[in-house]
């Protein structure tokens, strides 16, 4: 076989290569030499095209020219126009355009482009116009604008299009001449060319699009039907879209303008337009679910089309409209599950995560059935969304979390790339750090994982967090096993991670403590250095009495000084008989290093000191942590206990003072904390020993029992003072506190910084703050409403009624409720549909000594606006549900 | 948001290896040769394995959609925005794939391409301009490119299908011949 010789190919002389091209050892050398012929006196039309195609295949296979040679090659072409050939003049045209001439060198074929553009043939005018148009800058532009003009309205299509498309790239950069033509383009609008009307209409909304009064009578105009062209009727939806969007909707009567033009082309004969309006209507803002039917309905017929462009569309859509409305899409779920075996893989993911999303909990195991079949016949990047929807699916069922959890480990155990792998390894620990439940199961699958994990990072990851969470299980014992096992079998950085992780548990458990310091003791021969200094370090704290049980601790707790204080405090530390000594390391949040970050702005008022406070805070923690983090600063506040919640900031001042404060409210079980974020916002002065004197005269349960002063305030840089109250354990006492700033006023030089004058004793006076009920409710939803619900006592059950007087809508008597409770609305129910004249809300909350609290709000609205409201709650205990109609009864 | 036309972002024609046959950009998107390169061989990658013989086929490439249709050797691609409209982009796709049908008389494989290479470049022209839908309809299409009635007194729009096949005739009759 190998022995025969290819047959001959039928171009013989120019190839042996087995596969034949007619570009076969093209060079571009040789091709700038063949450009020759251009220049000849008797052109050979067919061999000048030959060239032209050489060269645009150089250009088309990414070949560039130098300058020079483009210059060349521009001048050799011009000479071209000589012929009269009409296939060359057209490769003239094409290849003139691909070397884009520079300004200088166009005016050499303006005139005879010119002289084309008034050839009585068409396709010479159309592309003329095209060439011209594409390489010429402004100046030109005003020679040959009335041609231009002419041709928008010229008769053959051909031509209208190409001045029209040039008019849509020019109006760029030169808008005004373009805007002058808008005459001639409305009478293209009307065009029956269907591609002229298509491409008027686009200019002429491109020259309005500023205009919204006259978008808006463009579109009232052809809405009313001339538009015959797809492509055109497509562009109109877009634009009655926006005109939709930014039109407010009439609230009286429900109609959105221009809805029934959408919903007409619903039954566009052509496709293209069907969908585009159905797309249109599902992303309507606060689209209702009587809008969405019609479009759900074609994009459902969609979906068993033969065509896989239909069907993607179509799902694609779906998908989108499943994140808000999940139960519009439901219907379609039948037509959906036949697309999990679809051919297209990217149609079949999208099927599965919109069945995710629409799924209920009934039909989570049959879905996951499904899932399993699937996921090995697709590719990663797919996986990662299916992954990532089961994710989010989980946290709405909790009660799932078996099913799910074990489809997640399964699929852990499969092959797959790094970004998949994290993808579920992440899933898993959100789902453990969620679902309290799911926690050891969860940590079994992790390590079971890391046994035959390829991935460092994920690996030091799982067993960080096996280090952490591991000995607050049940067994925890069982870990060890697992723990160990990378010691001996992985990479260094996985058994430095591992060492660790194991010394977590010798710490936290003391039985398990002789069996850990075996286990480290074997480490102590590992060849890795930071293996073995790592388990010398824990062995050595892990072996001694539990008198420094705190040093011990401060080893495997994250540092709860500022990494800054830290770094200070050990550059100025010697080296001496003195050890160092953690504790001594200032806890505080320098002010000072706020003011060198903060240094360019140039931002002042009391935004500025808001914004200030909350960025003092580490990153990367969310607000409770970082507030714990700061109060914890404060060692008198320790004996408060837990931090049940921080309020938002609450401004004292007006904006644009002299002194910016804003306060945040501290409530532990039996204390307030009151943290003052005070600004200086005067350059010349320096503020010292700055405090807030509350008055808490109108709070008669708070007694004051600590203050806290800022000893320095500078020029910008924000400050914390604190006041602490005792009040009676567990009872929602509110009270109003008057406050005023009390300080000392340092006159100082603003570019240095130093004091010049002795100062004197001043203050300032603050709006009042008050505690009030909602300062006690923590908003924490519930998975479940209804089986919270009916798991609470109904003996504890509080209901009443009260009339909310006259409001706009049910939408803002909901939410001047929830605001007033300070709760979390459940199940979406915070939301009114437009126009509805009842509507239930539902809410959960934590009471101040974690006591569950829901409530059932029903609303109803009459004719004259009058909102009335019938108000259930359930609690865990009955004062809590009196406190909740109290403060209904006084807001 | 800014309202806007469909846009095409790049017409591609690959041979069955992922290599260049024709391609064309609209957008700036891919500001290079080596961002064009990787994006056609990523492109090609994922959708070597898919049948895209009989009806065109979709999907999400980097953020893209991009519709595509495979005949014999080739692979035809029109991508469009992640927003665009699909059956837009498909529209334009079984445009330039039965344009280039016509004019190389059916026999649409990498050897006639080729040897045809300005004939599909001219189509590619007549399709888009600048990102812009230029026209969709085949026949048109191929009639341009022929420019047929340039030098007939026959105005483009009263010519017939045979016409403008018997154009793209004579261009497959005049490239064998070279």
């Amino acid at each position: 076989m190998a022995l025969i010789q290819p047959a001959p190919k039928k171009d013989d002389d120019r190839e042996d290569d087995s596969e034949y091209s007619p570009f076969y050892g093209i060079e571009k050398g040789a091709v700038l030499q063949e450009a020759r012929v251009f220049n000849d006196p008797q052109l050979d039309a067919r061999r000048c095209a030959q060239v032209i195609t050489k060269l645009l295949y150089l250009i088309n296979q990414g070949e560039t020219f130098t300058k020079t040679e483009a210059t060349e090659v521009f001048f050799a072409v011009t000479k071209l126009f000589q012929s009269k050939e009409v296939g060359l003049r057209r490769m003239v045209y094409l290849i003139i355009k691909e070397i884009s001439p520079t300004s200088d060198e166009v005016i050499i074929v303006t005139s005879s482009l010119m002289k084309d553009m008034n050839s009585k043939t068409d396709l010479y005018r159309a592309n003329a116009i095209r060439v011209l148009c594409g390489i010429t800058d402004g100046s030109l532009l005003g020679q040959i604008e009335r041609y231009l003009k002419q041709a928008v309205v010229d008769k053959n299509p051909v031509v209208s299009s190409a001045a029209l498309v040039s008019g849509i790239h020019l109006l760029q950069s030169n808008p005004d001449i373009v805007k002058r033509w808008s005459n001639e383009v409305q009478e293209a609008v009307q065009s029956k060319a269907s591609l002229v009307q298509f491409h008027a209409l686009a200019l002429l909304h491109q020259i309005r699009q500023n205009d919204r009064l006259a978008i808006s009578k463009l579109v009232t105009s052809l809405t009313r039907g001339s538009v015959r062209s797809p492509l055109a009727q497509c562009l109109l939806i877009r634009y009655t879209s926006q005109v939709i969007k930014e039109s407010a909707t009439n609230t009286q009567t429900g109609d959105r303008p221009f809805y029934d033009y959408l919903e007409g082309c619903l039954r566009h004969k052509t496709e293209m337009v069907i969908f585009e309006a159905a797309r249109a209507i599902t992303e309507l803002n606060g689209v209702t679910s009587r809008e969405l039917t019609p479009a759900i309905t074609v994009l459902q017929l969609f979906l068993s089309s033969s065509k896989p462009v239909l069907r993607f569309a179509a799902v694609r859509t779906l998908n989108k409209v499943a994140m808000g409305h999940p139960l519009a899409v439901a219907n379609c779920n039948i037509d959906m599950e036949s697309l999990i075996s679809d051919q297209n893989r990217s149609i079949a993911t999208l099927a599965i995560t919109t069945l995710l999303k629409t799924g209920n909990e009934s039909s989570v195991d049959r879905l996951m059935k499904q899932i399993t079949n699937f996921m090995s016949d697709i590719a990663d990047e797919f996986k990662v969304v299916v992954v990532e929807a089961i994710r989010s699916l989980c946290l709405k069922f909790p009660q799932k979390y078996r099913t799910l959890m074990n489809f997640l480990s399964s699929i852990l155990r499969e092959e797959g790339g790094f970004d998949y792998k994290k993808a579920i390894v992440d899933s898993i620990l959100i789902l453990i750090k969620e679902i309290p439940e799911a926690k050891e199961s969860g940590l079994v699958h992790l390590c079971e994982f890391i046994e035959d994990c390829e991935f460092t990072y994920l690996s030091t990851q799982i067993l960080h967090l096996l280090g952490l969470e591991g000995p607050k299980t049940s067994d925890p014992s069982k870990y060890i096993r697992y723990i160990y096992n990378r010691v001996i079998l992985e990479n260094a950085t996985v058994r430095a991670s591992a060492v660790t992780a194991l010394a977590k548990f010798g710490l936290t458990i003391d039985a398990l403590r002789p069996r850990v310091l075996i286990l480290l003791n074997r480490c102590l021969y590992d060849n890795d250095d930071e293996v073995r200094d790592r388990a010398t370090l824990y062995l050595k704290t892990l072996g001694e009495d539990d008198s420094c049980k705190q040093f011990k601790e401060s080893l495997f707790e994250e540092l709860d000084v500022p990494l800054a204080n830290l770094e200070a405090s050990l550059q100025s530390y010697n080296a001496s008989e003195v050890p160092f000594d953690l504790s001594l390391v200032s806890r505080e949040i320098k002010p000072q290093q706020l003011a060198e970050k903060k240094a360019p702005s140039k931002k002042t008022g009391k935004d500025f000191g808001s914004k200030a406070a909350n960025e003092a805070l580490p990153l990367g923690t969310s607000a409770p942590d970082a507030y714990e983090k700061l109060l914890s600063s404060v060692p008198e506040f320790s004996s408060f206990g837990k931090l049940f919640k921080s309020s938002a900031p609450v401004e004292l001042t007006e904006a644009e003072t002299e002194y910016s404060v804003n306060a945040i409210k501290h409530v532990y079980l039996g204390h307030v904390i009151f943290q003052f974020n005070c600004t200086n916002t005067i350059a010349e002065q320096l503020l010292e020993k700055v405090s807030v004197v509350v008055d808490s005269g109108d709070a008669e349960e708070f007694d004051e029992v600590f203050s806290k002063h800022i000893e320095s305030l500078p020029y910008n840089v924000p400050g914390q003072a604190f006041v602490a109250f005792r009040k009676p354990e567990g009872v929602c006492s509110a009270g109003k506190f008057c406050n005023t700033l009390k300080f000392r006023v340092n006159e100082v030089d603003p570019a240095t910084g130093e004091k010049e004058d002795e100062g004197y004793e001043d203050e300032y006076q603050l709006e009042d703050l008050e505690v009030t009920a909602a300062d006690y409710i923590l908003k924490v939803g519930v998975s479940n409403f209804r089986n919270t619900w009916e798991a609470l006592d109904p003996e504890f059950e509080r209901v009443d009624e009260y009339g909310l007087g006259v409001r706009e809508n049910l939408q803002e008597a909901v939410q001047a409720v929830v605001t007033i409770l300070g709760m979390q609305p459940c199940e979406g129910t915070e939301v009114v549909a437009s126009n509805a004249r009842s509507h239930t809300s539902l809410l959960a909350g934590k009471f101040i000594g974690d006591i569950q609290v829901l409530v059932r709000l029903s609303f109803g609205i009459d004719a004259q606006k009058q909102v009335a409201m019938k108000l259930a709650v359930r609690a865990e205990d009955q004062s809590v549900s009196d406190a909740i109609h109290e403060i209904i009864a006084s807001a | 948001m800014e309202v806007s036309a469909p846009l095409i972002k790049n017409i591609l024609l690959l041979d069955s290896e992922g290599k260049r046959v024709a391609v064309k950009y609209y957008s700036d998107d891919w500001p290079n040769l080596a961002a064009k390169l990787a994006f056609e061989k990523s492109i090609f990658a994922k959708t070597q394995r898919t049948s895209a013989r009989t009806e065109a086929e979709i999907g999400m490439f980097d953020g893209y959609i991009a519709v595509y249709k495979f005949i014999s050797d080739l692979h035809f691609y029109v991508t469009g925005g992640e927003d665009e409209n699909e059956l837009i982009l498909a529209t334009v796709l079984q445009g330039f794939f039965d344009a280039v049908s016509l004019l190389l008389r059916s026999s649409v494989e990498k050897k006639t391409v080729l040897e045809n290479l300005d004939l599909v470049l001219l189509c590619l022209d007549e399709i888009v301009d600048g990102g812009i839908i230029l026209e969709t309809d085949s026949h048109v299409i191929a009639g341009r490119v022929a420019m047929r009635g340039a030098d007939a007194d026959v105005p483009l729009s009263e010519q017939t299908i045979s016409q403008a096949l018997a154009t793209a005739k004579e261009h497959l009759a005049r490239s064998l011949l070279k």
